[in-house]
């Protein structure tokens, strides 16, 4: 019996033995590409990446003050404000201010991300199984899919009361449309021979559901979650520009209306800061699941 | 494990495609009895229709007239196809291991769905069988993880831990090379000596129908319809020695005759590869 030996290079996904914790993998990731030539030298590629286009950054605008850049904040204005534990516009990491900013994007994201995956993934998972279904509702829902989220405004206001329930709407459909489609994909995307070989085997409809449908569409699950959170914070910024009080989409727009540009960047920031940290985790959940499997690589 | 229960009897089957349209007549009148525990090869050209007999075998398609038994109970008819169920379990080209469970979780799947089993006993079965033919090893692996060869010997445990009647294989070591092929072959011979199975067996390897079957279906080019049957009279246990016998060359000869007549035929038929 051969052992099996994973090639050189090959990160995380093998190399540790038996069964490890999840924050055993984590360790053992960080320390992975922080000693490992090959990680470091992506990781150095990575940073000066990063530095360069934070020089053009400074050039553009702080140093040579090139016309139509003259006026954007530079990142040494954008670092200072950030950092002052007394900001100019009231906004760093040290107000509550914008802690207050970042939870009520991250709980209107989670209503509206919550609600997408759990009425997305069974709606997939039901028309990737049942061709009556799938030939019942996906006529609407690729006449629906394409209108772009923007255009549900007006409509989201008048149907939904109160601020917060449009926005959570908006974030919501986009996701929705994501999920579906992804997860439609992959029962689709599963080989014929899969469903056959269950039968033989003796498998009624509700175990091919639970057994094959549901592990077989898994990695494209994931992935349609992925894009759907992605377009979540898209449409939720969107939202949350036109109304709201608090979230990071309102902070842009009030410091564009009150000409605090630095602020804008600041929001920038920890608009893409937070969103990659959100598709990291569900990449992190999606690998727990997959472990192990050739597919399970999202 | 009886040895007796396992006949299959096609009787004058045929299958079209399409009655509405151009009709392509698949398998025309057919007939084959494969006795219990038989060993049976069929080998014919691409698209020639073998795969759909098995098909019908399985349950995943009905045949258009005649009728095929087993046991000299119904399995398809022109009205009506049995289910597809454990007494009959397919062993397909590429191969369908469920990615998704390691090897024992793919073992126990039949046991499990089937309710014949609880966890501990299913388990228990399919770790005893693993052993037996030597994959207890990888019980924990997933077939992501293993060769292809190794996959394989897998699928074919996964049958067999149903007890089937009957194990139809349809060109399962198609891509593989010839040292791994090899190796699946005495495996099958192993486990054939052992269970004495009924074996329906497809492939377009002669040697291959030669040195592991007790009978050899030539079939024509399409419609498929039996041409020639060639009995093997190799004694068993075989193991790879078999290949340098005497009697080995002569029946490949034959065999190799036959089915090269029928591809010749094939070929200027223009027919286009299907299978």
């Amino acid at each position: 019996m051969a052992t099996i030996t994973p090639p050189p290079n090959t990160p995380l996904t093998q190399p540790l033995p038996g069964d490890v914790g999840l924050w055993a993998r984590l360790w053992f990731r960080l320390r992975y590409n922080f000693t490992n030539p090959e990680s470091v030298k992506n990781l150095l590629l990575g940073t000066a990446g990063i530095v360069l286009f934070v020089l053009a950054w400074y050039a553009t605008t702080e140093l040579f003050k090139l016309p139509r850049f003259e006026k954007l904040p530079g990142p040494l204005a954008v670092w200072q404000e950030f950092t002052s534990t007394d900001p100019d516009f009231g906004t760093s990491l040290f107000t509550p201010q914008y802690y207050m900013h970042i939870w009520w994007s991250i709980l209107r994201i989670l209503a509206a991300f919550g609600l997408a995956t759990a009425l997305g993934v069974p709606l997939g998972l039901f028309m990737g199984w049942s061709k009556a279904f799938k030939d019942y509702t996906f006529p609407i829902l690729e006449l629906l899919r394409p209108i772009p989220v923007l255009a549900w405004v007006p409509l989201a206001i008048l149907m939904w009361s109160g601020r917060e329930a449009p926005i959570i709407f908006l974030a919501f459909l986009a996701s929705f449309f994501a999920t579906v489609l992804n997860t439609l994909l992959g029962v689709e995307s599963i080989d014929e021979s899969f469903f056959r070989a269950a039968r033989c085997l003796g498998a009624k409809p509700h175990h091919i559901f639970f057994k094959v449908v549901i592990p077989g569409a898994l990695p494209f699950i994931f992935t349609g979650l992925q894009i759907g959170m992605g377009v979540a914070w898209f449409s939720l910024v969107a939202a949350e520009m036109l109304s709201g009080e608090y979230g990071l989409g309102y902070l842009i727009w009030d410091s564009y209306v009150l000409s605090q540009y630095s602020v804008i960047v600041i929001a920038m920031g920890t608009l893409g800061l937070v969103g990659y940290l959100c598709s990291a985790a569900i990449r992190l959940v999606g690998r727990q699941l997959m472990r192990g499997t050739t597919r399970g690589t999202v | 494990m009886s040895g007796q229960s396992g006949k299959i009897s096609i009787r004058n089957a045929c299958k079209v495609y399409d009655p509405e349209g151009v009709n392509v007549c698949a398998v025309d009148d057919c007939s084959l009895e494969i006795a219990a525990g038989e060993f049976c090869m069929v080998v014919g050209p691409s698209g020639c229709g073998k795969t759909t007999l098995l098909n019908a075998i399985a349950g995943f398609h009905g045949i258009t007239s005649g009728e095929i038994y087993l046991d000299n109970e119904l399995l398809c008819s022109s009205d009506y196809t049995a289910p597809p169920g454990a007494d009959r379990i397919v062993v397909f080209q590429n191969g369908a291991l469920f990615p998704w469970y390691t090897v024992l979780q793919n073992v126990t799947f039949g046991p499990m769905v089937q309710g014949v089993m609880s966890e501990g006993q299913a388990k228990k079965a399919a770790l005893d069988l693993l052993g037996e033919l030597g994959l207890r090893d990888i019980a924990d692996s997933y077939p992501g993880e293993l060769s292809s060869g190794m996959k394989r010997r897998v699928e074919i445990a996964r049958a067999l831990v149903n007890d089937p009647k009957v194990l139809l294989l349809d060109e399962p070591f198609r891509a593989m090379d010839a040292l791994t092929k090899g190796v699946v072959h005495e495996f099958l011979l192993r486990v054939y000596d052992r269970m004495k199975k009924t074996i329906f067996f497809i492939t377009h390897d002669l040697e291959e129908a030669i040195f592991l079957g007790s009978r050899v279906v030539i079939m024509t080019t399409r419609p498929c319809k039996v041409k020639r049957v060639i009995e093997v009279d190799i004694p068993r246990p075989r193991d790879f020695h078999a290949r340098a016998s005497e009697r080995y060359r002569q029946l490949s000869s034959q065999v190799v005759n036959v089915v090269h007549e029928e591809a010749r035929k094939a070929f200027e038929a223009g027919e286009r590869e299907l299978a």
